[in-house]
């Protein structure tokens, strides 16, 4: 197969030591597999996620994207740019829509990007992660690289929000969306059909500012997943993974739950299923360990 | 900032509806809802808000502009985008509680205890800084935004949370000395500085 | 007509030959069927085939042909003889494909398709070849009553086929309601804007075509006849009278508005500055495109506020308990007059649902939403005098708050009342030879049933809403427009096109002595046996379209060119004297008679299922055609309407020992589904008293069922066939098999 690459947009919190650090570790031995070559934008900076309105006006946060684009045109004008992190893909991808639909803007955005001797086409699809693996590679070609069939294992597929929408995965529904449950099930493990918290919120960043509010909804969205018989949680968000997983001790205790729910990447799932380490595949990562996964792994 | 607020209100004389056409970002939406309240029911921390936004959307077309722009209600958004999804009308409904809030921020009517609305602000800060978050001072000064003693009560209950990150290498204390930065925070900066005054010289457009 | 000369043909092409012994059949058909001809074909509704049932029908005198083939609602084309009755054995969609394949219910199944070709036999022995009516009507001229937007629509579209039209409209001037109105609603993308009503040019193009007569001033005195044959006394206000005759009508008598002085809450009557829709319009055509000014003072109105269903969708006495439809795109139409005048007006609806249905509504709302028009979910109680005028006391129904709200100008969104004659289910009906005009009635039709056409809900004229609008009960008299259920303009102008439509095809069904629809084309008629006739009056009442009149002695009269060949008067007659050529007492009767009924130690229990060809039968040869199987002890006889079940059949198949009956028929009631519109109630009433007949047979009750069945039952037909066969078996075989 040939190489495919991209123009890649890793995001603040995938940076070394950073909370989604192990996504990174396990989409590099994942692409290494599926000969997907990424290209990091040079210099690229914070999307401001979707929470940067209250400091900073339309203009400035459109502007952020923007130079993000116009740097990966100047390095790698030819490329796509794929984005692992939900929000950083959806601020990108919507700061291209709407200056491709508002002229005005555009021109605006521009004067301020020439500050930092830049310009913008903006003509290159933004695209997530995921849109490769189902678009470029295929469920079938993901198929021929297992090596380690996850059999047995039963996994709730969390979509969550912003992988969802408002754009979400061509050919998906926003109220169900298929492609997790179809990739896990081409990494030989049982996916949870009915999984009715599957795009449900998990209070985004306001995990951080409404900590009560947001622990309820991710209560909600785990207990779902043991209601469904799941093993553990596959999600392809890293503000998901993280409010999934680092306060179920903290539901715990507000809610006399006793949750030990794993909660990985899809890149973690593939990367165990493709034959490689516990370590490759960011295992080590793991704050509430896959022990299923380790096993597999040290097979 | 209250002389803003003043202006406004002088220039619109109640008539709220058109202020928003004017001043939020894709405000030109807000006369077009139907009052259907798929978007109330689809928030996930609607139970939560003072106003859904269904009720929001109508209280400014009744003019009750303090009410709206003081209201926590958009601060309660997490950018679902459930309501963006299933809004039969196509209302951006997403961007205008940003843009709700980003404006009752700019005329200093937004509540000023409100926690989204200052972690926002200090993500804001952090991002803006060096062009990346750097997530371990964001964490300190969230946890510390209420006063030192909230927040080492915070940062206790926080501490466990921290040590798991630190021990699954997913933060780390090097951060708070430096950490991730663009390079070009020059350029950046300057870009945002523009973006800036750009914004503020349309707004001031439509203020005239 | 020659002697009566049986061909029974046994087709083995679609597996039948496979699964059934057709030999066997065809000693059946000649022996039990006394067919003279019988012949076997491997694939019938092939050219060969088809040349072989010809060729016995021009050289042996065959005229009665039995097909022992596929359902009657396949290959309809290929056994299309003329000048001969034809029957069909359905063994197809009746017997194997509704049948599982297997050696230990081969018995069973053949014995099913042998009944089935007794039954085809025993009813091409009761059936003659129908011939025509003989009342047949050729006038072309097309009466409208009505001259609004529908009327003037329907008459253009007529005269531009060729087909003569006389308008009569009631007051001094064409243009109805629509005439009365500043701009319309648009009827073309982009729905934004008010435009012109379309009565000027519609007035215009009536006037210029010298196809179209219009009497103004006129109501219709009085109208008789038939489809092909109608007359109408036409009478103006100065009391001349002339007749005309026509080949059908179109009745487009349009709406009046509600009146809004039974609505004082709402400060109709108290303040002048309370309007209704219609005055509103005065309001605007006097501001003639400037500022509109209230009418207490004269002021330019600065606010106006609109409420919706003022008197409307609601139980209080005296209030419209229904949606007028179009009032809340007037309202958004009439706060378009003010903002396109000025945007700085305040324009306010109040409304509880908003309905914008057709195809301008949503953009039209849109366009509505994006001129600034307010929208408010609110909920008035009172409108009382204010200081500077009107105010309006309501609920917000979003914000659950109490609000007061002061405007120059208060609209209320009234409703329409349909002009839909008298209702003729309220009134005494004049006896006959006492006819008389009624100065309420639109029509004045001398039929027995009454003068006018039938009320369905609320006033507004039955047609038959869910299958085929314009059709009403009368015969070649087809509504359009609000007057069978509410509308807007566009609405109107489509219906109006598609009830003139209708006229033209009866007009032209009437000149050969066709059936109208659903028995389109259907040349057969009911006879009646005069001198049988008990002048018991049933069939005259429960004919659901009126056909049948009675004279001085009480003895019915058959308007053959009214009646759409439904049976429900065959039905209904208690001595048999009603039939038709091809559908008879007789030909479903003998069919009963004809099947073989084992003996009650056998075990084979009969189920005698009539089914209604229009939705019940279709929907048991959907089912067969799905692979779905039901008891191979059910015998389907087709009917034409529920409504044509006499209740002799029942009895009789219960005395000569069927253990079980269904009856099959389309939904009735307000919401009916009956194609017939009436049959299947009809056929309920009757069928209520069947349970004596049981008793005095000492059977059980739930021996016979009737249901309701649509087309779309394909898996519940055969469960109710299934159910009964098992009730049957729990109650045991009926004890009267001999
Ligand atoms: S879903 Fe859309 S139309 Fe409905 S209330 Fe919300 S914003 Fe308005
Ligand atoms: S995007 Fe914001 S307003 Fe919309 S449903 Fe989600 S939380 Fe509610
Ligand atoms: S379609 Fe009917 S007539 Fe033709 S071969 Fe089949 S069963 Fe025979
Ligand atoms: S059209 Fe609107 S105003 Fe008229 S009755 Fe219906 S809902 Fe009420
Ligand atoms: S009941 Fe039916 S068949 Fe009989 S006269 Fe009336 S329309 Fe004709
Ligand atoms: S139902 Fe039969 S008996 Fe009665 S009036 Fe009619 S024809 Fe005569």
């Amino acid at each position: 197969m040939a190489k495919h690459s991209y123009s890649f947009y890793p995001g603040c919190s995938s940076q070394k030591a950073a909370s989604s650090s192990n996504y990174q570790v396990s989409v590099d031995t994942m692409c290494q597999e599926l000969d997907i070559e990424l290209n990091e934008i040079p210099d690229w900076n914070c999307c401001s996620a979707s929470i940067g309105y209250a400091g900073g006006g339309e203009l400035p946060r459109l502007a952020l994207s923007a130079r993000n684009i116009a740097l990966s045109e100047q390095a790698h004008g030819d490329q796509d740019i794929v984005a692992t992190c939900a929000a950083c893909w959806l601020a990108t991808r919507e700061t291209q829509e709407r200056l491709n639909e508002d002229s005005e803007l555009m021109a605006e955005t521009n004067t301020a990007l020439a500050e930092a001797g830049l310009k913008l086409k903006n003509d290159k699809k933004i695209r997530h992660m995921v849109e490769v693996l189902i678009e470029d590679i295929g469920y079938e070609e993901l198929g021929k690289h297992v090596k380690k069939p996850l059999e047995g294992l039963k996994i709730a597929g969390y979509v969550g929000c912003q992988t969802n929408r408002p754009f979400g995965i061509a050919g998906e529904s926003f109220e169900n969306p298929k492609y997790l449950d179809k990739m896990i099930e081409t990494v030989g493990a049982e996916a949870c059909d009915n999984y009715e918290k599957k795009v449900s919120c998990c209070g985004g960043a306001l995990a951080f500012s409404e900590p009560e509010k947001s622990q309820a909804l991710i209560k909600d969205i785990i207990e779902s997943a043991y209601d469904n018989g799941a093993d553990m949680i596959v999600t392809p968000c890293p503000v998901c993974q993280m409010n999934t997983e680092v306060y179920q001790d903290q539901i715990n205790a507000t809610y006399g739950t006793k949750f030990k729910m794993p909660v990985v990447y899809y890149s973690t799932l593939l990367s165990v299923a493709y034959g490689k380490s516990a370590k490759e595949a960011a295992l080590d990562g793991q704050i509430i360990k896959a022990k299923q996964l380790e096993d597999i792994a040290g097979k | 900032m209250s002389n803003y607020n003043q202006e406004m209100i002088d220039k619109y004389r109640g008539n709220f509806l058109k202020e928003v056409q004017d001043n939020v970002e894709e405000g030109d939406w807000v006369k077009m809802c139907m009052q259907c309240g798929v978007c109330s029911g689809s928030c996930p921390l609607g139970p939560h808000w003072d106003h859904p936004p269904q009720e929001i959307f109508m209280m400014i077309r009744a003019g009750k502009r303090e009410e709206v722009l003081e209201s926590t209600s958009m601060w309660m958004c997490t950018s679902c985008y459930n309501c963006i999804a299933r809004c039969p009308r196509g209302l951006p409904i997403t961007h205008i509680m940003h843009g709700l809030a980003t404006y009752s921020k700019r005329l200093g009517l937004a509540p000023q205890q409100q926690p989204t609305a200052k972690f926002a602000q200090l993500f804001w800060d952090n991002l803006t800084k060096k062009g990346r978050v750097n997530e371990l001072k964001l964490g300190l000064s969230l946890y510390f935004m209420n006063g030192i003693g909230e927040g080492i009560k915070t940062s206790l209950k926080m501490k466990d949370i921290g040590l798991n990150m630190l021990k699954t290498k997913r933060m780390s204390p090097m951060e708070y000395f430096g950490g991730h930065s663009c390079k070009d925070t020059k350029g950046f900066q300057a870009m945002l500085k523009k973006a800036q005054e750009l914004e503020e010289a349309r707004i001031g457009k439509s203020g005239s | 007509m020659a002697d009566m000369k049986i061909g029974a043909y046994i087709c083995k092409g679609c597996g039948l030959g496979e699964r059934l012994d057709c030999d066997e059949l065809a000693t059946i058909a000649q022996r039990d069927g006394k067919a003279q001809v019988v012949q076997q074909h491997d694939f019938l509704c092939s050219a060969e085939g088809v040349k072989m049932i010809q060729a016995d029908i021009d050289n042996e005198g065959i005229n009665r042909v039995v097909i022992g083939a596929c359902s009657r609602r396949a290959k309809t084309e290929a056994f299309n003889f003329q000048n001969v009755t034809i029957s069909r054995a359905n063994l197809r969609e009746g017997v194997i494909w509704i049948r599982p394949d297997e050696d230990d219910l081969r018995e069973t199944t053949q014995e099913m398709a042998a009944d089935y070709i007794r039954m085809g036999c025993a009813e091409a022995k009761h059936s003659t070849v129908p011939a025509s009516e003989q009342e047949k009507g050729s006038n072309d001229t097309i009466l409208v009553v009505g001259g609004g937007i529908t009327g003037m629509t329907a008459a253009i579209e007529a005269a531009k086929t060729g087909y003569p039209v006389h308008i009569v409209e009631k007051t001094g001037s064409l243009g109805g309601y629509a005439g009365k109105m500043w701009k319309d609603v648009p009827m073309h993308s982009p729905y934004t804007d008010p435009v012109d009503t379309p009565v000027t040019k519609l007035i215009a193009e009536v006037e210029a075509d010298s196809r179209i007569t219009v009497h103004l001033n006129a109501t219709i005195s009085k109208t008789s006849g038939a489809p092909g044959r109608f007359s109408a006394d036409i009478s103006t206000e100065s009391g001349a009278t002339t007749t005309e005759n026509f080949g059908a009508i179109i009745q487009a008598s349009g709406a009046t508005p509600y009146d809004a002085s039974q609505l004082p809450e709402l400060g109709y009557g108290k303040s002048k500055d309370v309007v209704d829709r219609v005055e509103l319009e005065q309001l605007a055509i006097a501001a003639n495109g400037g500022p509109i000014k209230r009418p207490s003072d004269g002021k330019e109105v600065k606010k106006v506020t609109f409420i919706q269903c003022a008197g409307q969708r609601s139980d209080k006495e005296g209030h419209l308990n229904y949606c007028s439809g179009d009032c809340c795109l007037t309202s958004i139409k009439q706060a378009m007059y003010f903002k396109d005048q000025n945007p700085d007006i305040e324009t306010e609806i109040l409304f509880d649902d908003l309905r914008t249905p057709g195809a301008p509504g949503e953009d039209f709302y849109r366009s509505g939403q994006d001129k600034l028009v307010t929208f408010r979910k609110g909920k008035v109680s009172e409108v009382v005098a204010g200081s500077n005028g009107p105010l309006v006391r309501f609920k917000d129904m979003i914000l659950d708050e109490d609000v007061e709200e002061e405007a120059d100008l208060v609209v209320l969104a009234t409703g329409m009342v349909a002009n839909s004659g008298v209702d003729i289910d309220a009134v005494p009906q004049n006896e006959p030879g006492e006819w008389e005009v009624s100065v309420d009635s639109i029509l004045n039709l001398n039929y027995r049933q009454g003068k006018d056409l039938p009320h369905l809900k609320y006033g507004f004229n039955d047609s038959h809403f869910i299958c085929f609008p314009y059709e009403t009960r009368r015969t070649g008299i087809y509504t359009c427009g609000p007057v069978r259920r509410p509308m807007d303009t566009q609405q109107a102008i489509d219906d109006a096109t598609g009830a003139t439509l209708k006229a033209i095809q009866e007009i032209e069904n009437a000149k050969v002595g066709r059936a109208a629809h659903p028995r389109s084309g259907d040349l057969s008629y009911p006879i009646f046996r005069k001198e049988g006739c008990t002048q018991c009056k049933r069939c005259t009442v429960e004919c659901p379209f009126g056909a049948i009149d009675e004279d001085e002695k009480r003895f019915p009269v058959f308007n053959e060119s009214r009646c759409r060949r439904c049976g429900t008067c065959m039905g209904a007659c208690p001595v048999r004297v009603i039939s038709f050529e091809n559908y008879s007492c007789d030909t479903v009767g003998q069919q009963i008679k004809n099947v073989d009924i084992p003996d009650e130690f056998d075990e084979k229990p009969r189920i005698l299922v009539l089914a209604c060809e229009n939705d019940a039968y279709p929907a048991l040869d959907m089912a067969a055609q799905q692979g779905v199987s039901y008891s191979q002890f059910a015998r389907i006889i087709p009917v034409r309407c529920l409504g044509s079940v006499n209740t002799i059949w029942v009895t009789d198949a219960l005395n000569s020992g069927y253990d079980g009956i269904i009856l099959m028929g389309c939904q009735k009631g307000d919401d009916y589904q009956c194609h017939f519109v009436k049959g299947s109630e009809m056929a309920n009433v009757r069928m209520s008293k069947v349970d004596d007949t049981l008793e005095t047979l000492s059977l059980e009750k739930e021996r016979v069922e009737t249901y309701e069945i649509a087309i779309t039952d394909i898996e519940r037909a055969p469960k109710l066939i299934n159910d009964m066969a098992e009730a049957v078996e729990k109650m045991g075989m009926s004890p009267f098999k001999f």
